[in-house]
């Protein structure tokens, strides 16, 4: 019995190195071929479209929300120390620092990424990407370049927006409901903010966008079987986004810490 | 010349192909039969450099094409148009974004250049004016002659069929094997076309050759391959139920 858990768990992890084997290889070829004329912007035009200005609504609601409850749960225990005050210093570190990076990339990788898995791989398995291939045209240089251009470009835009929408979401509580002056709320949260605040808030976010892209290329060109393999490699690409953001968060994080104390 | 020598392929365990060898004459048409999974479309991959032969060369004008590099590869296959089996149309784009793709990706030919060009691989194929539909508007049999059409738009030197016939109505198929016979008439072309049609097969064909087993079992022009001996070529073209492929 402890045999075969230990077997099963070796698998996992065998089978999760291999995977970060292969995109190790795909990220490689990737930057390779991003540099490799023709440089075709349209198509990272397209991509960028999809992947930004299409996740707009979706970012919007979710921040929105976020600085709501974020704002409300503070302020249950600020108002009992009594420094309401503190509220917006608190959300906007939080938001700016870590939510609004990490929320943004889940949202786009949830939303991006599995219709990215979910386009190439049915693209796999009906022949497309061999058909790419027999016209003389680089399935990395055509499919995986744009988006991972794209994405690495808009998760950066798309996170400064949840941010300031977040903190928006935070502001319209603090100061239609707790009463706080809408002027000292604004300085409050402007004093808060440093500059590298917003730097590795934001820097970090050019890789979880190059994750996702990476990712759901990966799994989409390794699509196995028809329709069924499509669905099971969508829900692996999100998976595993999800884990290499965390993954990628904390090294970040804690590398951040050391850099900028 | 097309020159396939002892290639072998083997899928995690599966061996499809055993050691193929076959030579096709430029300008010639090679017909492969063969039962359904014996490796026909997988042969075919190995030929425009999709897969990579586990052993064995692929000679395309006298370059042995598993060892080109990409660069090399891609100026080759732009001579090489190929028609899969299920069409394989991008289904993102139109008709005509489809069968121009290839114009479009390399050569920066002129808008109305391009259009015409679209427009006269797709009367070839019996299917003119349709440019603007979606693939997904299309029948199963209209998708294989756009697949063609495709293929054509590059004015190729190769021409690689996976059951171009399949799936298309009988007149259609007629027109696609006089078709297949004027490229090679009037053009020229090389082509290697994978059927289970042996009424296309005997009448577009110059060889016929049968994979069997991951070897090239027999070949031969079609008067030979229906006279054969071979008690297995026998019963595959004659489509017997019973026989030495079914008895194993
Ligand atoms: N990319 C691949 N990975 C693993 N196995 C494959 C792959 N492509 C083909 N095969 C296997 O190779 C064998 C031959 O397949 P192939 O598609 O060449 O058959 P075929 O002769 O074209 O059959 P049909 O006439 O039905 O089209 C099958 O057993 C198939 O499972
Ligand atoms: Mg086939």
């Amino acid at each position: 019995m402890f045999d075969n858990f230990f077997i099963i768990i070796g698998r996992h992890i065998i089978s999760f190195l291999y995977f970060l084997g292969g995109l190790g290889n795909l990220a490689f070829k990737t930057i390779y071929f991003s540099f490799i004329p023709p440089y075709k912007k349209g198509r990272i035009f397209e991509q960028a479209k999809k992947a930004g200005l299409d996740s707009l609504p979706l970012v919007s609601l979710i921040a929105l929300f976020i600085g709501f409850i974020f704002a409300l749960q503070t302020a249950y225990f600020m108002q009992r120390i009594g420094s309401e005050l503190y509220i917006a210093s608190l959300v906007a570190l939080s938001i700016v620092r870590e939510l609004g990076p990490v929320i943004t990339a889940l949202v786009v990788a949830g939303r991006v990424g599995a219709a990215i898995t979910a386009e190439i791989g049915s693209m796999q398995v009906t022949e497309q990407v061999d058909a790419l291939e027999t016209l003389a045209v680089s399935p990395m240089k055509y499919l995986v370049v744009p988006r991972f251009l794209a994405l690495s470009l808009m998760l950066p835009l798309l996170t400064i927006y949840a941010d300031a929408v977040g903190i928006l979401g935070s502001y319209i509580i603090c100061v239609f409901r707790l009463g706080i002056s809408s002027s000292i709320y604004l300085r409050v949260t402007a004093e808060a903010l440093f500059y590298k605040d917003l730097f590795t808030g934001l820097f970090k976010t050019i890789f979880f966008g190059m994750i996702i892209a990476l990712v759901s290329c990966y799994e989409g060109f390794n699509v196995k079987g028809g329709a069924e393999g499509v669905g099971q490699a969508t829900t692996r690409s999100v998976v595993f986004s999800f884990i290499m953001i965390i993954i990628a968060d904390s090294i970040f994080t804690a590398l951040f810490y050391f850099i900028f104390p | 010349m097309i020159e396939i020598l002892g290639v072998e392929k083997n899928f995690n365990g599966n061996i499809v192909l055993r050691g193929v060898d076959l030579k096709i004459d430029r300008g010639s048409t090679c017909v492969i039969i063969g039962r359904s999974g014996c490796g026909k479309s997988v042969l075919l991959k190995h030929i425009v450099g999709i897969l990579k032969p586990d052993k064995g060369k692929i000679i395309i004008n006298s370059k042995d094409i598993v060892h080109l590099s990409e660069e090399d590869l891609n100026a080759l296959r732009l001579k090489i148009g190929m028609v899969f089996q299920g069409g394989a149309l991008f289904d993102s784009m139109t008709v005509g974004e489809n069968v121009g793709f290839g114009l479009i990706e390399h050569n920066h030919t002129s808008d109305k250049e391009l259009r015409e060009t679209i427009e006269e691989s797709l009367s070839l194929v019996g299917l003119s004016g349709i440019a603007s539909l979606m693939p997904s508007d299309l029948s199963g049999g209209m998708k294989k002659r756009v697949a063609l059409a495709r293929a054509l738009c590059i004015k190729p030197e190769i021409i690689l069929y996976d059951e171009p016939t399949t799936g298309v109505d009988p007149i259609s198929a007629d027109s696609i094997n006089e078709l297949i016979k004027n490229l090679h008439d009037k053009l020229n072309v090389t082509s290697i076309v994978v059927t289970h049609d042996m009424k296309s097969a005997y009448r577009v064909g110059d060889k016929l050759a049968m994979l069997y087993q991951g070897k090239i079992i027999a070949q031969g022009s079609p008067n030979e391959i229906q006279k054969t001996e071979d008690p297995i070529v026998h019963q595959f073209i004659n489509g017997l139920a019973h026989g030495p492929i079914t008895e194993t």
